[in-house]
């Protein structure tokens, strides 16, 4: 008798309804409106790389080590540098990311001994050519620059 | 005449690779008699990105992202896997404090991947809400993942010999604070569905798989446990000092597709407790255990297998002494489950062949790797 009457009034879809309800409320919204609103992503966020620069002389960080380019998974760093006669130390010439075969795992980043390569928080990483998305010296040293699509 | 107008014949239905009930790009040939299903045949390989071979050209450090884009749903698991193996083969365990953390996040990511389940089931039987809600708490399991090691999907969280990065500050808090604020969720997906009568309709008694057979298809994980058999790696063979926690091993009776759906709401309750008891617990000390920078396993294969969301994952690791591995072979849960697809689709109707599918929990790039 009671299975039927729970039949008729249809207790069981009321109780989801019920549910369904309760999160009308404006406070459960999740939706983030993007281009407007940047997502604020995690400090250590493994997005578009970045060759740090000595703050203080303008010069590059890296040693040109090579061991991020070992290290890389995908081959797609590479590394020149030339002996510097004075200094006996290597000094880097060209230095070439290619993003469109990156998987951000981040062994570039753990390999580097001077924390020159780093995994920046910027993920916007479009490009229009194939090309675009090799990145060189210059791009990486100049560091991500986020588009702003509002004023 | 008339009666050869009448007659049925066979129709062979072709569902997928672009059907979007069937999880990714799985093919299923049906061979229809009117509504009923006489015979299934699944096409794989949509998927294939020969995962198991580009091992044998990476260093052993170099392999460990690839393996989050198998289950990708649930990377961290797969990660675990990949690493105890590894680990397994040079002889070197991973420290206490890395291993509580492991448990964490590898539990945090069952939760993950078992709301992704329950939200694309749910979608799939006709309940839109469900996967609104599943994903949105999903969401603070991933923001836990991009706050701890950068990335939300393809984690790549644990290293060879234990973890790359330290827990960050704040790290217990917000998993305490997920877990006491996760548990009402859990009971509100229930009152949803677990009562819903169009919910029971469509799954009590449907896609039965009973012991027996589950064992002579090798099928494991939450399918095996819902046909009643305790078996979980956690508690079988410990892992990544899981024999410390406290945990039940949910069980089924009916081996059918409800069956299955309690089991895993059940399993994300027992996560949730074990994930309590390691936050509460985790011991202070080193993360990383020592291992040369440059690895060269001795000669010799191995086998490690854990508990992931959708069942046994195993690694099947040769090494002939060089830099990469002579051979790695993966066991995913999925493409095992799958095999048992024909006996549990054979004589249901068209409709209950996608929730079979959603049952199985299945994720592509597992089964084709």
């Amino acid at each position: 008798m009671i299975r039927l009457l729970k039949k008729i009034l249809l207790l069981d879809l009321l109780q989801g309804l019920w549910v369904t309800f309760r999160n009308q409320h404006p406070k459960h919204i999740y939706t983030e409106q993007y281009p407007i609103e940047r997502p604020k992503v995690a400090e250590r966020f493994r997005g578009a790389p970045r060759l740090n620069i000595n703050p203080d002389n303008g010069e590059t960080l890296c040693i040109s080590c090579d061991l991020c380019a070992i290290a890389c998974p995908e081959n797609l760093i590479v590394v020149t540098s030339v002996r510097n006669p004075v200094t006996k130390r290597k000094d880097l010439t060209t230095f070439v990311y290619d993003t469109s075969r990156c998987m951000f795992c981040g062994l570039c980043e753990d390999a580097c001994p001077v924390d020159a390569l780093e995994l920046t928080q910027d993920f916007e990483l479009a490009s229009y050519t194939r090309e675009g998305l090799i990145w060189d010296r210059q791009t990486l040293e100049e560091g991500p620059k986020p588009t702003r699509y509002t004023s | 005449m008339a009666q050869t107008f009448l007659d049925s014949n066979e129709l062979v239905l072709n569902m997928g690779p672009q059907h979007p009930s069937t999880h990714g790009v799985l093919r299923v040939i049906l061979k229809l008699d009117g509504e009923k299903v006489t015979g299934t045949e699944c096409v794989i390989g949509y998927l294939h990105r020969g995962v198991e071979k580009i091992a044998e050209n990476r260093t052993y450090q170099m392999f460990a992202p690839y393996v989050d884009r198998m289950d990708y749903i649930a990377a961290v698991s797969n990660g675990l896997g990949y690493v105890l193996a590894v680990e397994r083969l040079i002889g070197v365990e991973a420290p206490p404090r890395a291993q509580a953390a492991r448990v964490i996040l590898t539990e945090l990511n069952r939760i993950a991947s078992h709301l992704f389940w329950l939200g694309t089931h749910a979608l799939d039987i006709g309940a839109i809400t469900p996967l609104f809600y599943t994903l949105r708490e999903r969401e603070e399991v991933l923001k836990i993942f991009e706050n701890y090691c950068g990335a939300r999907l393809t984690t790549h969280a644990f290293r060879i010999g234990g973890l790359q990065y330290e827990l960050y500050e704040g790290f217990e808090a917000e998993v305490t604070s997920f877990c006491d604020w996760f548990i009402p969720k859990i009971d509100e997906y229930e009152e949803l569905l677990t009562n819903n009568r169009i919910w029971k309709e469509r799954l009590v008694g449907v896609g039965i798989l009973n012991a027996t057979d589950c064992r002579r298809y090798g099928v494991t994980g939450p399918v095996l446990r819902a046909a009643g058999v305790k078996w979980d790696l956690r508690k079988a063979q410990p892992y990544s000092g899981y024999d410390q926690y406290d945990f039940e091993i949910p069980v089924g009776t009916n081996a059918d597709t409800y069956d299955r759906y309690l089991v895993r709401m059940e399993e994300m309750r027992q996560s949730l407790r074990i994930i309590r008891q390691a936050v509460a617990a985790i011991p202070a000390g080193p993360i990383m255990a020592k291992v040369p920078k440059v690895l060269k396993p001795p000669v010799g294969e191995v086998y490690v297998s854990i508990e992931a969301p959708k069942g046994e994952l195993g690694y099947f690791i040769v090494s002939d002494g060089t830099l990469n591995p002579y051979r790695v072979r993966v066991r995913p849960p999925s493409l095992i489950n799958l095999q048992a697809l024909d006996q549990m689709v054979k004589g249901a109707l068209v409709a209950d062949v996608v929730a079979i599918i959603g049952t199985l929990d299945i994720v592509l790039g597992e089964i084709d790797r």
